[in-house]
Formats: C-alpha cells, sequence, structure tokens
C-alpha cells in the first residue's frame, strides 16, 4: 500500500499488474513509444464483407484472454456489444477483457457472460448495473476506469492493447470507409473509436447501411479496417441520440446558472477567443445560455466549443458565437445534422481531444468547462463515479481531462440531491484532483479554490454569494444533518486511473 | 415616514411542500410568503402548520422577510394557522380576503394577544392585507389606515375577476380602475403597493410589460408564484445609469449643504430638497440591493 497525491491508499499490484500511485495532475511523463502493429497486404480483388459477425471475429483468430473493443456512440441504445459477447460466448472463447470506450445499462445482458467466465476482466468505465454488483461484491471481474483522454492514451502506449476492434457504424462502404453522419442510425461524430482503429490487431465495421464504395465523407478509412459486415440493426435508434436536449425549468438549477455564469463573467476570460466545453445536462445547458446572451450584449467573439455538442452550440456557431467545433460524440440530432454540413463543426479522435501524452489536446486550449459532480469535498476533489452508496454507476468522461486542461473549471451541481448534501468532507471516490478544480457552484453558493485569490475578490466585489467551502458545507449540513460515513471492505473492485494512467483512487466493496 | 424595506418581490411557496420550503433561502426575492390558504388542501391544513412552524424554527439566518399567508378570518383554520406559526416569529402576516377595515382591526387585535402570551415587543408581526374583491377595493382606502402594523396593501387579481366575474387578460385593462384605487389607498396612508401575480410563468415578456405598467403606477413590488420571475421583476425595478448618477449627485449636493448649514441647495438649476433627497435615497437602496452601487449613504442624510 501507498499513499497517493490526495491522500488515497493504493495497492502495489492489482490483478497481475504494478500500480503507479498517483502524484500530480502534469507531471508524469511517458518514458516510451507509441504501441505499434503489424503490417498488412490487402490485394486486389480481396473483398472485406463478410456476411455474419461471428465469421468476421472468426477470421480475426479469436483467443482465450484476447482484448476486445467497442464503442459507446450508440449509447443506451447500443446492440453491438451485446451481440459481440454473444458470438464469442458462442465460440467458447473464455476470459476475454472488454476495452470498449464506455458500458451502459442496455448491456446488463453481458452480466450473464462475466458470471459464466466468457468476460474476464473490464478495461473500462460503467453505468449502471454492471458497476453496482461489483460494488456489492457480487460480481468478480476487475474494473479500471478511464477518462475519454486516459483511455485514449492506454491503447495509444499499448498498456490495453485491443486485439479485436469492432466498430459501429452508420454509413460503411464494401471496403471499410465510414462515416458517422449518414444512414438511419447516423450518430455523427465517431471520435472514440478512431484510436481503436488505428491501433486494434484487428479492426472489424458493423454497419445497417452498407453503400457501394466509396462512402464519402471518410471518417476512418479503409487502410484501418480488416473486414465489413452488414447487419440489420446497430440497436435501438430511439436511444442513441436525444431528439433534443433542453434547458432546464428548475428554479435551482437556473440559479447555479447564473451564478456560474456570473463566475465566468467574473473570471475576465469573457472575450475575444474565448473557448468553452458544457455537458448536455439541462443547467450546463442553462450556463451555456447564459453566457451566449453575454457574449451577445458584449460582442465577444468566441474561438471554438468541444467535447459532446448539442444543438445549443451548433446555434452558437451559425451566428458566429464560435469559429469551430470539436466533436468526440453528437449529443442530439442537430449536432449530426451540423458536422454534415458544417466543415468548421470538426470530428476530432479522444486522442486529439483529451490525450495528456500527445504533442497537445484540444482540452488545453479550453478556457472554461463547466462540469458536474456526485459529490465534492472541502480540498475541491470531485467524484463521478461513486454515488454516495459507494456503488460505482457512473465514468468518467471527459471529467478529468477537462479540468486538467481548462484555465477554469466550474463545477455546478445542486448543494442537495436526495436528502444528501453534495459538500463533504471526503467524497467517497476521487475522480478529479481539487488541484484541477477551480470553482464549485451550487444554489447556496459559490466556493472558489484557494488557488484564486482574484477571482475570489472580484466575486466578493460583485457581490455574488461566495462562500469559503467549509461554510457551504455547513450551511447545506444545517438543512439535511451530517450523513453518516459509509462502511466499506478492504477489497478493491475496481481502480480509478487518471488521465496520465496513474491511479487516483480505488472503489472498495460496500460492507452489506 | 418612509418605509425603508426594499419589496419588489414576494415569492409564494407552498406550506405543504418540504422540498420548496428547504430551497426559500435560496433564492433572491425581497420577501417570501408561505402558504397556508389556496395552496395547501383542507386535509393537509394541519400538518403544513406544523411543517411551517418547525421549518422557521429553523430558518435562523434570515436574509430574507418571511410572511405567513393564513386562512381568511371567517375560516375555522385562521386561529389554528396563527396559534401554530406565530411562536416561530414569522415577520407578518399576509390576510387574504381583507374587504373591510374591521377585518384587519380584528387581526390586529389577535396579533397583539398573541405578542402578549409570547412576550415579544407588541406591533412585531406586521399585516399584509390582500384586497381581492370589488368590495376589498371599494373599502381600501379605510384599509389602509386600519392598522399601524400595514406594510403595504397587496393587490389580488386572480380573485378580484373572479368577484368581478371578468376573464383576467395578459394586457390587464379590467384591472386599471381597482388598481389605480388601491395605490393611491396605499400612497396617502404612506405605505408600500404590492401588485398580483402573473401566473405564467413561461411568459417572461408578459411579465416584464406587466410589471412596467405597474411600476409606472407607482407600486413597488409585486407578488411572485415561481423563483423564475425574481430577476425579471428586479430588472423592472432597478434603477437605470442615469437616475443613479442623478441619485449620486442629488446626495452630495445635500451633503454640502448640510456642511454649509443649509437644507436646500441647487444642482444644476434645479432646487435639491427634503423630497428629491428622500428619492434620490430610494433609488441608491435599490441600486444598492441589486449591487449596482458600492455602498449606501447614512440613513441620517434623511434626517438631515
Amino acid at each position: 500500500m501507498a499513499r497517493n497525491g490526495v491522500g488515497r491508499e493504493i495497492p502495489e499490484r492489482w490483478h497481475g499488474k504494478r500500480l503507479v500511485p498517483y502524484r500530480d495532475p502534469y507531471s508524469l511523463r511517458p518514458g516510451a513509444d507509441r504501441a505499434t502493429r503489424s503490417l498488412k497486404r490487402v490485394n486486389p480483388g480481396d473483398r472485406k464483407v463478410v456476411a455474419t459477425l461471428q465469421e468476421a471475429i472468426e477470421r480475426a483468430g479469436p483467443r482465450d484472454g484476447m482484448t476486445i473493443s467497442t464503442h459507446h456512440h450508440l449509447r443506451n441504445g447500443d446492440d453491438v456489444l451485446n451481440h459481440v459477447v454473444r458470438v464469442i460466448e458462442n465460440l467458447g472463447i473464455r476470459e476475454v477483457t472488454i476495452a470498449s470506450s464506455s458500458i451502459h445499462p442496455v448491456h446488463a445482458e453481458i452480466i450473464d457472460a462475466i458470471r459464466g467466465g466468457t468476460i474476464a476482466r473490464l478495461e473500462c468505465g460503467v453505468n449502471g448495473l454492471i458497476g453496482e454488483l461489483a460494488s456489492r461484491g457480487e460480481l468478480d471481474c476487475p474494473i479500471t476506469v478511464r477518462s475519454h483522454g486516459g483511455r485514449a492514451r492506454s491503447i495509444v502506449t499499448g498498456e490495453v492493447p485491443i486485439d479485436l476492434a469492432v466498430i459501429a457504424a452508420p454509413c460503411c462502404d464494401e471496403y471499410g470507409n465510414m462515416n458517422g453522419v449518414q444512414g438511419p442510425s447516423a450518430f455523427g461524430s465517431l471520435g472514440y473509436a478512431f484510436v481503436d482503429a488505428l491501433h486494434a490487431r484487428t479492426v472489424i465495421a458493423v454497419s445497417d447501411n452498407v453503400v457501394p464504395f466509396p462512402a464519402a465523407p471518410v471518417s476512418i478509412p479503409q487502410s484501418a479496417v480488416d473486414w465489413v459486415v452488414p447487419v440489420q440493426r446497430l440497436g435501438d435508434p430511439a436511444k442513441i441520440v436525444s431528439t433534443t436536449t433542453r434547458v432546464t425549468t428548475d428554479p435551482v438549477g437556473l440559479q447555479i446558472a447564473r451564478y456560474a455564469a456570473q463566475v465566468i463573467e467574473a473570471s475576465g476570460r469573457l472575450r475575444d477567443g474565448f473557448s468553452m466545453q458544457t455537458g448536455s445536462g439541462g443547467i450546463s445547458l442553462a450556463v451555456a445560455e447564459n453566457v451566449r446572451d453575454m457574449m451577445r450584449r458584449q460582442d465577444v467573439k468566441g474561438s471554438f466549443g468541444c467535447g459532446g455538442i448539442t444543438g445549443f452550440f451548433v446555434d452558437m456557431l451559425e451566428e458566429g458565437l464560435f469559429r469551430a467545433l470539436f466533436d468526440v460524440q453528437c449529443f442530439d440530432l442537430r449536432a449530426v445534422e451540423s458536422m454534415r454540413r458544417n466543415r468548421n463543426h470538426v470530428e476530432i479522435s479522444a486522442d486529439t481531444y483529451a490525450n495528456p501524452f500527445n504533442a497537445g489536446a484540444v482540452v488545453n486550449q479550453l478556457d472554461c468547462v463547466i462540469l458536474g459532480a456526485t459529490e465534492v469535498d472541502v480540498s475541491f476533489n470531485v467524484n463521478v463515479n461513486t454515488e454516495s452508496n459507494g456503488y460505482l454507476l457512473h465514468n468518467t468522461g471527459g471529467h478529468s481531462d477537462t479540468a486538467a486542461g481548462a484555465g477554469l473549471a466550474i463545477i455546478v451541481a445542486p448543494s442537495i440531491r436526495g436528502r444528501l448534501p453534495i459538500v463533504k468532507d471526503e467524497v467517497t471516490t476521487i475522480t478529479t484532483p481539487g488541484e484541477t478544480v477551480d470553482v464549485v457552484v451550487t444554489e447556496r453558493g459559490i466556493a472558489v479554490n484557494d488557488r484564486h485569490p482574484d477571482l475570489r475578490a472580484e466575486l466578493l466585489r460583485r457581490k455574488a454569494p461566495v462562500k469559503d467551502i467549509r461554510e457551504l458545507q455547513r450551511d447545506i449540513y444545517g438543512v439535511t444533518g451530517t450523513p453518516r460515513p459509509l462502511e466499506l471492505e478492504d477489497e478493491v473492485v475496481a481502480l480509478v486511473e487518471y488521465r496520465d494512467g496513474s491511479i487516483i483512487d480505488t472503489v472498495r466493496r460496500v460492507k452489506a | 415616514m418612509i418605509e425603508q424595506r426594499l419589496r419588489r418581490t414576494l415569492l409564494y411557496v407552498p406550506g405543504n411542500m418540504p422540498s420548496m420550503l428547504q430551497n426559500l433561502s435560496v433564492f433572491g426575492s425581497d420577501a417570501v410568503i408561505i402558504d397556508l390558504e389556496d395552496a395547501v388542501p383542507h386535509t393537509e391544513k394541519d400538518a403544513a402548520r406544523r411543517l411551517v412552524r418547525r421549518f422557521l424554527e429553523g430558518y435562523r439566518e434570515r436574509d430574507k422577510e418571511v410572511l405567513v399567508r393564513i386562512n381568511a378570518l371567517d375560516t375555522a383554520w385562521a386561529y389554528d394557522d396563527l396559534r401554530e406559526v406565530l411562536p416561530a416569529l414569522p415577520d407578518g402576516v399576509r390576510l387574504p380576503k381583507a374587504d373591510t377595515p374591521e377585518v384587519v382591526e380584528r387581526l390586529d387585535t389577535l396579533l397583539t394577544e398573541f405578542e402578549e402570551e409570547l412576550g415579544v415587543e407588541i406591533g412585531r408581526f406586521r399585516i399584509l392585507p390582500s384586497i381581492e374583491s370589488a368590495l376589498g377595493v371599494i373599502n381600501s382606502i379605510e384599509t389602509a389606515q386600519s392598522s399601524t402594523r400595514l406594510l403595504g396593501l397587496a393587490f389580488g387579481a386572480e380573485d378580484y375577476t373572479a368577484s368581478m366575474e371578468i376573464e383576467r387578460t395578459k394586457t390587464g385593462e379590467e384591472l386599471m380602475n381597482a388598481r389605480a384605487r388601491v395605490v393611491w389607498a396605499a400612497k396617502a396612508a404612506g405605505i408600500q403597493a404590492i401588485d398580483s401575480i402573473f401566473a405564467d410563468v413561461s411568459d417572461m415578456d408578459g411579465l416584464r410589460r406587466e410589471t412596467e405598467l405597474v411600476k409606472g403606477l407607482g407600486y413597488t413590488g409585486k407578488s411572485l408564484v415561481n423563483p423564475r420571475q425574481i430577476e425579471v421583476v428586479h430588472d423592472v425595478f432597478a434603477p437605470k445609469a442615469p437616475e443613479i448618477a442623478h441619485a449620486l449627485q442629488v446626495i452630495e449636493a445635500i451633503q454640502r449643504a448640510r456642511q454649509m448649514g443649509t437644507g436646500v441647495i441647487s444642482l444644476g438649476g434645479k432646487m435639491v430638497d427634503a423630497p428629491v433627497v428622500k428619492r434620490a435615497y430610494r433609488t441608491l437602496r435599490t441600486a444598492h440591493a441589486q449591487g449596482l452601487v458600492e455602498s449606501m449613504p447614512d440613513e441620517e442624510i434623511l434626517h438631515g
């Protein structure tokens, strides 16, 4: 056991892997070259289309203990991962590692494959039941949670060598050129799958829309793709992208958004060239709306918006408030439509977006990011992975990447959720270190990290409700009371990896 | 006497909803009206009363005025409302159906009895009567003079239009005569005039138009049904930059005058005297509440 830079006990080894304890957000440097894969030769006349996914996987040379990846642009409508798992069960392959970009509640059917020994390990974070079962000690399957940038890094460095990547393509031609903007399942950016396409030993495209050569535009090129499998459907289109994303109407959420906008204005960053990322949640969108109005009033011409893109950001692009959007994932159909027709709506890979080990990720250029939290603590550490019951229920997304990259990382969250206080002495799990978190905004006040005395003074001058974070915590506890501490066992069921590959925290089994 | 307290926004909060009560300190309205009347179904009256009392007992760091709307005095619930809630020390009572001055006087007497029983200062509990019927509008001039506890008159357009058997419109022509009489009554008595709620919470433009209208008539505040409405109303009541600049000049001029031992001085060719100072002071008070000026002149300035 070693105590890491945020005070968490990290085991030296875990399931055969030597762990590097997290030290700080910026100093760890890569000490090796990029991972490689074998060269290939495809001759004129060779065909790539195969009739079934099983046939394609058989050609990839399946073996026990292999690592397979999918990507999560189909979100909770995805059927591809379930399909892959059914095939490998059929083929009798054992102890497979799944290294998808994320796992959603729709993938609960792979629980049987974990219990049956087909799947032995998850090199990815999870949303929903799988994480809950693991937290209760009911699932024997080590989980490593990574951020989007961290996942890209782990593949590029070869820490997670992918044997087989199965990429869901809304449009794919017979020779493997794909894009995400055409066809009945169009979900927009293929951003998370780029890294897999470039590094996996075998790349299979599955598509419900196989078109004659060539598919254009090309996002992932034929030169990276080994096999093409036509399928009836990729999943449930109704759950793939939202038809609309809406600004919240909840007065508490709107109050938080107003305060957050006040923080952005007071920070002095809202000037020509301003860049921003927000999530697709109602509060995030309300912040974006406030910022948009301020940009209009003050005639500020921003530079770019990034991350998961919504129609709201598309409007800002079209209005001239941003010059470009950098998109790893479209959150609604307007974003998909925009990517299809606007060259300044740029599809980027998770590597370009957020990998700390390249020649500079997009997140480094961000002025401001608006992020959520399940908990924050008095050291500004943020948890988005576990809930206060200790269950691992959410993946990291770009949280720790953007917090580290952006000049101003603002956490927005209601102060009380389901009777529980959001600000605690210590978060259950540290996803994002307090050193990279600048401001916590709740409807009961704004807490500014001590590293920004100027911002704090400016907010006070503007009569914003600034509170010391402990004072904010006291006010919230005044309503909720002090929560009883969670009881955890020693057993580690999951690792939370920081974006640079060091271990920032562990998830322990919750006492029954 | 000038009523010093700002009451631009009086936000209704249902007295039977803990989740909304707990957020009461979060929103920036000048006052809240915790409702035991229309928001609470008959079967929940006693539970709501107890909830409100417990809540107020725990709400110690009060950053806004707290009124409780009790049930009308002619109901079986009004007395119990007062008995349960007053020990938790709200700032005042919003009295529905204040059709006659006698109704207010009855409440005044009850409040005095409770103040004696609780051992608090007589006159501590203020009254905001709701003028919300044709009879109430006719009697509003006497009602406005009926008690020293009054902090204002509140016009209730929903019940008023019902009593008139007419529709309430968003442009409000049907309310003009009633609104005018209520604001006269209040101004003549030296108390504030609070306008009715605007029910359509999604129509911010309509709310803005109505607020501009009543501000022009002399109303100093508005009752609200949703926290989202606060910002618009405050924005309408916010003094504009030239008004603030002028008010600051007035205060500076009168300070100079006082140093010279006089109560009157000329500013840009216009005479500055007590009423002008009073208006300037009010402008700065509102501006200060909205963070538009850094500091407030001392209240002494009014008395010279």
